[in-house]
């Protein structure tokens, strides 16, 4: 039971901690189909300022640091330069696909993998980005709603000429939002590669892409999308359980369908029934 | 046009930039790196040969993704889309008697990708539009499960021997190569002009075409005007699914001739960046496609001298400098 919380928590961080950041870049009006890149980056730059310092809490403040440089490079892009939101988004995957290999190359000489990491963080208890997604599941969703920076991020995001009519640039109030956002996801990354002692090449494995199919599902929701993580991570473990207990081969092949499966089953019978925000992908 | 190509002209120049910089990093010499590339792509007809076959591919799953964008869906199933064309290829070329003559056996495995491919397009349309499903979640649920499942098909009816290769598929299945030096370039790259060349026909000169667009621009007009912005959507994905599934072809018939896990990996999600790039438009998916199959094969040959990797950024480094320099062209250009 405890082995099977703990696996949970571990899946469920990354996942929730880039979906929150979803949430919030969304609600602000920004598409942000770059969560792939900041998890990437954000992994990387955990494990080499963890290995450079060995400290794991300067490796976690690398990798949020990275995640707010690649949400940096995306706003750029996308609101003062003015280029589409969905390239952007893809092209920065691509280059974090592509770059963290390169340094890979550049910083240890190797192809796929990081030198291991010597310390790390404890597991579940003792470990801060876990009690950060906690916190941040509870702590965004309330800003969202009451403080002065939640309601300028979804002016933003719905009625950005109502924001300017304020006398504030909904650029600004969206860039607040991304740089939160991208120090979330870039912590999320610094989990996956902190939690098992080191970078290895692609070792995202899509889960941006997923975090995003949450935020949508959510309703874009901050709080919402950490739950439907958590869901999916306990989903994972139950399939994980089923494949070691049922033995039957097309049930241990299939088994870890479940939580996409269900998720689709989800979408089937209740449909997408919040709109998005109003001024989404709209610079 | 000539706001496009000054856009091209000025992500040109800053992607070379960014590219020469990152080569000095990595201690060589710019210049030596970029002559060599190009100096061993064109003057050998295996390297050419391969950067046609990386582009077959992305010209297949680019002009999938353009036709949902076209009806203004998000495709980003197509890898998944792709898989699902992958293993239906594989299974009827396999499956065919060793005397097929290639006149049958090449379009039946051909369908079979295409069918498994809009299979899987189609269940995204019809979700978005009779259950309200929004297709950006169901193609990465979808991304997930066809790859599961195709593993699932492949471990237990394809792969030979522990291998993650199946059997190879019927001789008559194989699709001619172009003849370029042993290099994977095959029949499919005709395959895929024919049906860019289709597209713009359609897109530009049929009413098909029209309605398509119209539902892309904007749905209640399109309604209004009495078009069934449904089933333009459901068709639009199902076409859209089964020209990523072709590109099946491009890997299982023109270059393993076998299943083999993660062919063409990539193809699909780089699809997406060449639909954009193109901006829809067959003529410009052509080029992406080249482009990006030029700089993917191109880290290769230089292998030797820059970690092949940095090709990869620097296909990301070009996707974000087009498209920031055509939008900053835009503005100013007047």
């Amino acid at each position: 039971m405890i082995d099977f919380a703990a696996a949970v928590i571990t899946g469920a961080v990354p996942l929730a901690l880039a979906a929150m950041c979803g949430a919030i870049t969304e609600r602000a009006g920004v598409i942000d189909l770059a969560l792939e890149a900041k998890l990437l980056f954000g992994a990387f730059a955990a494990a080499a300022v963890a290995l450079a310092t060995g400290s794991p809490w300067l490796g976690l403040l690398g990798g949020m640091a990275a995640g707010m440089a690649v949400a940096l490079a995306q706003l750029g892009c996308a609101l003062w330069l003015y280029a589409d939101q969905v390239i952007v988004g893809v092209g920065l995957n691509i280059l974090a696909l592509g770059g963290t290999r390169y340094l890979l190359a550049l910083l240890y000489h190797e192809g796929a993998n990081s030198p291991e990491l010597q310390s790390t963080f404890p597991p579940i208890a003792g470990n801060p980005i876990v009690w950060l997604a906690v916190a941040a599941a509870i702590a965004v969703p309330l800003a969202l709603a009451r403080t002065r920076w939640g309601l300028r991020l979804r002016a933003a995001g719905d009625r950005p000429d109502a924001l300017v009519a304020v006398g504030v640039a909904p650029r600004r109030a969206r860039l607040a939002a991304a740089l939160v956002g991208g120090a979330l996801a870039g912590a999320g990354g610094a989990q996956l590669s902190l939690s098992v002692y080191g970078f290895v090449a692609d070792m995202s494995g899509g889960r941006g892409y997923i975090a995003l199919a949450m935020v949508i599902l959510s309703g874009w929701r901050p709080g919402y999308a950490a739950l439907a993580s958590v869901g999916l991570a306990i989903a994972n473990q139950l399939a994980h359980k089923l494949e070691m207990w049922v033995d039957v081969l097309i049930v241990r092949e299939l088994a870890h369908l479940l939580p996409y499966v269900l998720t689709l089953l989800v979408l089937a019978i209740w449909g997408s029934r919040r709109p998005p925000p109003a001024s989404l992908g709209k610079p | 046009m000539k706001r496009e190509l000054e856009a091209a002209a000025i992500a040109l120049l800053a992607s070379v930039a960014i590219g020469s910089v990152l080569i000095m990093l990595y201690g060589q010499s710019p210049a030596h790196v970029w002559w060599q590339m190009i100096a061993r792509t064109f003057s050998s007809e295996y390297n050419v040969g391969q950067v046609l076959f990386k582009a077959t591919g992305l010209v297949l799953t680019g002009l999938g993704v353009a036709i949902a964008l076209d009806a203004g869906l998000f495709n980003i199933g197509a890898e998944g889309q792709m898989v699902a064309g992958l293993v239906a290829c594989a299974c009827t070329g396999t499956a065919l008697p060793a005397g097929t003559p290639a006149v049958i056996a090449i379009p039946a495995c051909a369908l079979a990708a295409a069918a498994a491919g809009g299979a899987v397009g189609a269940l995204i349309g019809g979700l978005r539009v009779w259950r309200n499903a929004n297709e950006v979640i169901t193609s990465i649920m979808l991304n997930e499960i066809v790859a599961a499942v195709a593993l699932a098909i492949a471990s237990r009816y394809i792969f030979a021997n522990g291998t993650t290769t199946g059997l190879p598929i019927a001789p008559g299945a194989e699709m001619p190569d172009l003849g370029m030096a042993g290099s994977a370039a095959n029949g499919a790259l005709v395959l895929a002009l024919l049906l860019a060349a289709a597209l713009w026909w359609l897109r530009a000169r049929t009413t098909w075409g029209q309605a398509l667009r119209t539902v892309g621009a904007d749905a209640e007009a399109a309604r209004s005007v009495g078009l069934g912005v449904g089933r333009v959507r459901v068709l639009a994905m199902t076409a859209s699914g089964a020209l990523c599934g072709l590109a099946a072809v491009n890997f299982v018939l023109g270059d393993r001739h076998a299943y083999e896990q993660s062919a063409g990996a990539g193809t699909g999600f780089f699809g997406l960046a060449v639909a954009l790039l193109g901006r829809q438009h067959p003529a410009g998916i052509v080029a992406s496609a080249l482009v990006l199959g030029l700089l993917t094969s191109g880290g290769l040959v230089v292998n030797d001298l820059i970690p092949k990797d940095l090709t990869t950024l620097l296909v990301g480094v070009v996707v974000l400098a087009i498209t920031c320099a055509s939008a900053f062209v835009r503005r100013t250009g007047g």
